[in-house]
């Protein structure tokens, strides 16, 4: 039986742009973020919560760039590309707030690398040691958090979460459980599962392991894993979303 | 007048301690203290953390000896676990664990002790170092650091790294063996043995100039405890407790690792940070005892290598039909283990099983408590854990090596004291001998390491009211 392909449907009109990115000229769609104008041209731009395949969301500030004639500075990964715009991408002030923004990560909650189960194969690690994080100074808050290890299968050790919410969004936008959300505010925030009842007790959660699996730091982990044994397999993502055709 | 005399830091050991002398009107020692001066509180800090941490977090403690740690954790985990581990990840946490002994051993006799005794305990403190050792007899000061370098390497090569590697883990170890991993470690004991056989001849030429401080460097009558094997062979990764008393009779035999709380008690004193475990069914102070390579000699029936096996006929012949009591001859107990260690490695690495690929059990925390005891460089290491129901830790215990010595050390500190110093005439030697008891038990205070041969001591003679009246510096 001969095949036939579906019909394509009238792609709406996009226009393209023209702007510049540390110099270099660049075309690209008018709904297209600066990120991701930058990463088809080559350009990397250091990202903590942002993950192919999942909405933006713009927490961390790690992928802060100039763009001339703004005072502020902008985050990459939600800001869309616009005709004649100049972007910086790289620069000392850059760099430092990059590096501030890492210490504040470290010294909110607690990251001891050294026995961490994902020590070696962590995000928020290599980006440290990307962006020349050696000291913390600001004071280390040291607040005590807890680690839940009612689930079956995984556990969350608050200690190591950077409220990415990328096992937010994951949960939602993919798996659909919607299982994760954040409660409370400020420093206080904290994902949690169902209405922050223990994970192992949660009736929305499948155990399909998505979260974490695109966890960037040892919080959400396979239980049973000793220090450095955590490997996660984010993969699946693009895939998965690919083949729900982007709904 | 009483007066104090107080030795801070106590140098060429493992972390920071203090011996304080308390003089008599005579001016002679009265009482004698070992204070271990800092708190680090680790059992503290594995409280809410998950049980597969474990052993990386309490290999923290020493950046001596974490593989002693990581072994002792490892075992609890396994017992946490309620697992028998495949027979070749029991081998090579072995392997592991004798690799250490070698390293730590060299350490302590090369690079912390042999000053004190090739170049004399009078001999000139600035001397009095491993590089003094290097510009005296540079062979020897070669031999140490190449032994150690040995040890570590194998670590290091069985590990991916030479100081807290991450491959001992709860259920076995995270790697097998690789055929050429396996060549390259035997290719180095050959060497190793050489080393370890040309310092323990040198070492017995040397015996006969100490015979002085071979009596009266910490030699009194103790019970000793050790692990050996079920056959009652020398034992540093399982077996059975054996306690031997002062006249080499057995105490006790066969006692289960899991049942070590029936015969180890803790006491607290208010001038020190370290526990003083006891002998429970003694009581406290009388069950003294003692732990490390000389308990392990004088308690195993043989070691099961031959070199080593004829070291030990020798190091007998000491005091034939008791335990060598002279804390002086932990040294000679060292150096045979040393040989025994690498002789021991090349017998597992030629075992066919060495290399096999099933080196993991995996399961969840079924028990919650689970118990894990080794011997160490220095003596029985015991960790014990408690955990709820999720397998998060709600109580942890660990028994150090250098504890279960404590109250030897205290004792070995007055004796020496009481022979060597006189308080109206203080000789720098007289202190340094107080100080080489010490490092006879190569204490691993703060389990964690720091520069040695170069740190300060400073001496104080403080009168009743607490006055200084005298101070001495290096
Ligand atoms: S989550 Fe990452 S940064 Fe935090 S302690 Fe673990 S390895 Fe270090």
């Amino acid at each position: 039986m001969a095949r036939h392909p579906a019909t394509p449907a009238a792609a709406p009109k996009v226009r393209v742009v023209t702007l510049k990115i540390d110099g270099h000229d660049i075309g690209a769609r008018e709904d297209e973020t600066i990120l991701n104008a930058a990463n088809d041209n080559g350009i990397r731009i250091p990202t903590l919560c942002y993950l192919e395949g999942l909405s933006e969301w713009g927490a961390c500030r790690m992928c802060v760039v100039e763009v001339a004639g703004s005072p502020k500075l902008m985050t990459a990964c939600s800001t869309r590309v616009a005709e004649g715009m100049e972007v910086t991408t790289n620069s000392d002030r850059l760099q430092r707030y990059r590096r501030t923004i890492l210490e504040l990560l470290f010294a909110e909650r607690n990251h001891i690398c050294s026995v961490c189960v994902s020590n070696g194969h962590c995000e928020l690690q290599s980006l440290a040691r990307a962006c020349g994080m050696d000291h913390v100074r600001v004071p280390y808050r040291n607040a005590a958090y807890a680690v839940d290890s009612s689930h079956d299968l995984f556990r969350i050790d608050q200690n190591r979460c950077i409220l990415c919410t990328r096992c937010v969004r994951v949960c939602d936008e993919i798996e659909g459980a919607h299982t994760w959300d954040v409660m409370g505010r400020g420093v206080d925030s904290q994902v949690i599962t169902d209405l922050n009842q223990p994970w192992g007790q949660s009736t929305s959660c499948t155990g399909c392991s998505k979260c974490v699996q695109v966890c960037p730091t040892g919080a959400l982990v396979k239980k049973g894993t000793a220090a450095g044994e955590m490997e996660k397999q984010g993969g699946f993502l693009p895939y998965l979303t690919e083949m729900r055709g982007n709904r | 007048m009483s007066r104090t005399i107080k030795i801070e830091p106590v140098s060429r050991i493992e972390g920071h301690a203090k011996i304080t002398l308390t003089l008599g009107d005579d001016g002679r020692v009265e009482d004698a203290r070992f204070h271990l001066t800092q708190f680090r509180g680790f059992e503290k800090f594995c409280e809410g953390r998950p049980f597969p941490e474990m052993p990386a977090l309490t290999a923290r403690t020493c950046g001596i000896c974490p593989v002693s740690h990581l072994v002792a954790s490892s075992k609890a985990c396994d017992h946490l676990l309620s697992v028998a581990i495949p027979v070749t990840a029991g081998k090579l946490r072995r392997l592991m664990n004798l690799a250490q002994l070698v390293q730590s051993h060299a350490l302590s006799y090369f690079h912390l002790s042999s000053a004190d005794l090739l170049l004399g305990m009078d001999s000139a403190p600035e001397q009095r170092n491993i590089f003094g050792i290097l510009a005296e007899n540079p062979q020897v000061a070669r031999d140490g650091i190449r032994l150690r370098q040995i040890g570590q390497t194998i670590i290091e090569i069985l590990g991916g790294k030479k100081i807290h590697p991450g491959w001992m883990v709860p259920g076995g170890v995270n790697a097998p063996l690789a055929e050429e991993q396996r060549q390259k470690i035997l290719a180095m004991i050959p060497e190793g043995l050489e080393i370890a056989k040309r310092t323990l001849s040198s070492f017995k030429a040397l015996v006969g100039r100490f015979s002085e401080e071979i009596e009266h460097l910490g030699n009194f009558p103790s019970m000793y405890l050790s692990l050996v094997s079920p056959e009652g062979g020398l034992e540093h990764y399982d077996g059975v407790f054996r306690i031997k008393n002062a006249e080499g009779a057995i105490v006790l035999d066969k006692v289960p690792l899991v049942d070590y709380a029936r015969i180890i008690g803790e006491a607290v004193e208010p001038f020190s940070y370290m526990k003083f475990p006891y002998y429970l069914p003694a009581g406290y102070p009388n069950g003294i005892y003692r732990v490390g390579p000389l308990a392990r000699l004088n308690n195993c029936d043989f070691c099961g290598t031959p070199l080593a096996d004829a070291a030990l006929e020798e190091f007998r012949a000491l005091q034939p039909g008791k335990p060598v009591s002279s804390s002086f001859h932990f040294h000679y107990a060292r150096l045979i283990e040393i040989v025994y260690g690498l002789e021991r490695m090349g017998q597992l690495l030629i075992d066919p099983e060495i290399t096999s690929t099933r080196v993991r059990a995996r399961a969840r925390g079924n028990n919650s408590e689970g118990i894990g005891v080794a011997e160490a460089p220095r003596g029985t290491l015991i960790h014990h854990y408690k955990t709820d129901a999720d397998g998060l830790m709600t109580w942890a215990n660990l028994i150090i090596a250098t504890g279960h010595n404590n109250l030897a050390m205290n004792r070995a500190v007055k004796q020496s004291a009481q022979h060597f110093v006189d308080g109206n005439d203080l000789k720098e030697g007289a202190l340094n001998r107080v100080e080489a008891v010490i490092r006879c038990y190569d204490p691993c205070l703060s389990c964690a390491s720091h520069a040695f041969g170069q740190m300060p001591l400073e001496i104080e003679l403080v009168d009743a009211s607490g006055e200084v009246v005298d101070r001495v510096t290096r």
